[in-house]
Parts: C-alpha cells; sequence; structure tokens
C-alpha cells in the first residue's frame, strides 16, 4: 500500500517526501476534526451523566 | 521491473505486506484517537469556553439582562450558557461556563445543568455534569474535593456559595449531620443522587438546596460514577457589591 503510493507519487526523493508528509498530515486532520468528533459520541465511555 | 504476471510467491508476499500495512496503520489511528480524546478535546473545548464566556459577559453587561422584568434562570433553553462554576480546589483560576443540558452537544462545551433540576439558589438540587477525562476535562480532579470545599456558581447578578458535605473538622466526606454524604459513587442508573434532596426520591420535596456534580469513575471509565454533593452556604451574594467574587473564592 505504502509502496504503491510512493511508486505512484511524480517527482524526486525529495519532492515525493515532501508530498508524503502533506499526505500524512492531510489524513491526521480528517481524522482529528472530521471522523474522530463523529464517532466519538458513539462510544460508550463518555457517558457522565445518571439516567 | 514489473512483469506482467507476477509469480504466485510474490503476489502472496505483497498480499501478507498489505495486510500488515493496514494492521501498524489501524494501531497508528488508535493511537491518534488517544491523543485526540486526551488533548485535542482539550483544546477544543477550550476554545469553545473562551467563546461562550466572552458572550457570557456582554449578555450580562447588556443593561435589560439586570432589569427587573428580564427573563430569569427558569426561562434558559436547552443549550443556553447561564452561569459560571468556580471550584477554588480545583485550581485559583477554574472557571467553567455552565450549559443548560445534559446531552453530548453541551457536555463537549462545559458542564451541563441537568433538565428540571433546580437553578443556582433555589431550594432543590442543583445537578451538574462534567467530563473527567478530556472536553476540557472540567471534572478531572474532583476526588480532590474536601468537606467544606466551596463551589461557586455566579449567574447574572449573583453568587452563590456551596460547600460541599461532610464534616470539615475531621474531613470525613460521609459524615455529614444530614445523612447525605459529600462524595459517593454509584452506579450510571443511580438518578436518586440528583433528586431534589439528593439520595431521597425524585417526588419528594426538597429539604434544603443543594447542588450536586456528577462525572465518569474511574478515570478513563464510564462503569460507575462519582458524585459530589453540596449545601447552599448562605443566600444570594449580588455581584454589585462584589464584584471581584465571594470571600469563599479567595480562602484558601
Amino acid at each position: 500500500m505504502y509502496g504503491w503510493i510512493w511508486r505512484h507519487l511524480p517527482g524526486g526523493t525529495g519532492l515525493k517526501a515532501l508530498q508524503a508528509l502533506v499526505l500524512v498530515v492531510a489524513v491526521c486532520a480528517l481524522l482529528l476534526f472530521v471522523v474522530f468528533p463523529w464517532v466519538e459520541p458513539q462510544l460508550p465511555f463518555n457517558d457522565v451523566t445518571v439516567d | 521491473m514489473h512483469s506482467e504476471q507476477p509469480a504466485p510467491g510474490e503476489r502472496w508476499r505483497s498480499v501478507v505486506r498489505g495486510i500488515g500495512e493496514l494492521l501498524i496503520t489501524g494501531g497508528l489511528v488508535l493511537l491518534l484517537f488517544v491523543v485526540y480524546e486526551l488533548y485535542v478535546t482539550d483544546y477544543l473545548t477550550g476554545r469553545t469556553q473562551d467563546q461562550l464566556t466572552e458572550e457570557l459577559r456582554e449578555e450580562w453587561s447588556q443593561p435589560e439582562a439586570q432589569a427587573p422584568g428580564a427573563p430569569g434562570l427558569r426561562e434558559v433553553e436547552i443549550g443556553d450558557a447561564f452561569g459560571v462554576l468556580r471550584i477554588p480546589r480545583l485550581g485559583d483560576d477554574y472557571a467553567r461556563v455552565i450549559l443548560e443540558g445534559t446531552t453530548e452537544t453541551q457536555l463537549a462545551k462545559g458542564p451541563g445543568h441537568y433538565r428540571g433540576t433546580a437553578m443556582p439558589g433555589e431550594q432543590g438540587n442543583v445537578a451538574l455534569a462534567g467530563h473527567r477525562v478530556g472536553k476540557g476535562s472540567p471534572f478531572l480532579e474532583l476526588d480532590a474535593m474536601r468537606p467544606g470545599d466551596p463551589i461557586v456558581v455566579e449567574t447574572v447578578d449573583s453568587w452563590f456559595v456551596y460547600r460541599v458535605l461532610g464534616d470539615p473538622a475531621t474531613g470525613d466526606l460521609a459524615a455529614d449531620p444530614s445523612g447525605i454524604p459529600g462524595r459517593q459513587i454509584v452506579a450510571p442508573t443511580d438518578i436518586d443522587v440528583i433528586s431534589p434532596t439528593p439520595n431521597q426520591a425524585a417526588s419528594a420535596a426538597p429539604s434544603g438546596a443543594y447542588l450536586t456534580l456528577t462525572t465518569c469513575h474511574p478515570r478513563f471509565s464510564a462503569r460507575q460514577r462519582m458524585i459530589i454533593h453540596a449545601r447552599l452556604d448562605g443566600g444570594p451574594l449580588p455581584k454589585a457589591d462584589l464584584p471581584d467574587g465571594p470571600p469563599a473564592l479567595h480562602e484558601g
């Protein structure tokens, strides 16, 4: 998977590394600010109320 | 070079490698989730709290908010910020904006007030829920509370000083003359802790003005609830007389 991505990034090693870094940051941001806030309320370990 | 038709061994190798990479990625995503829960939600909630504080101060400074005919605390809508909670034991600068309602929408922003429970100063039980870990961790260190510790609620025009139940002389949280403990650990289904008189039936008449905080217990778990009970100490203190807060905030 990672090998496939690496082979398909254009440019030399330096440029590839830079793009890989951008991809990693983008995926992290997507997880932190979109996926996790959506997933979290469905998980049971955040209940603090009595009901 | 890639051949058109990879050898069977080569294909297996790439399948196994792909599975390995997926597993490692899954592990990293889970680790990132822990980081999110412990740090990123704190940051996001902190920003929301700053914004809410600013809005509430702005709202309170409007002349109509102080006017005699102003809509009282009884008319707060779900999601409205209506007060500020201060607990000196948890830090001199500990101040959290309280919102009406206890669904995750409110609790992600700050401590939430259980719908239908008393409002600050009223007879009955002001019940507040808050996160223990993450989302600003407002109630992370509630287990540090001692008998007699002030819990101060600020509303549009008044300060209300509640004190944790128990025996301040011995530090025994369970030894309050009323029989209501200052701290208890209960099952999540034990709703009597937020009754008008804590631990009585929900329909029983209030026997005083109480304040109850609920959070999860133990830390990082939601198996039980930690409950802190406090009782109103004196009446409302007008903010006009005490712009810097009641003496209880500075007694430490």
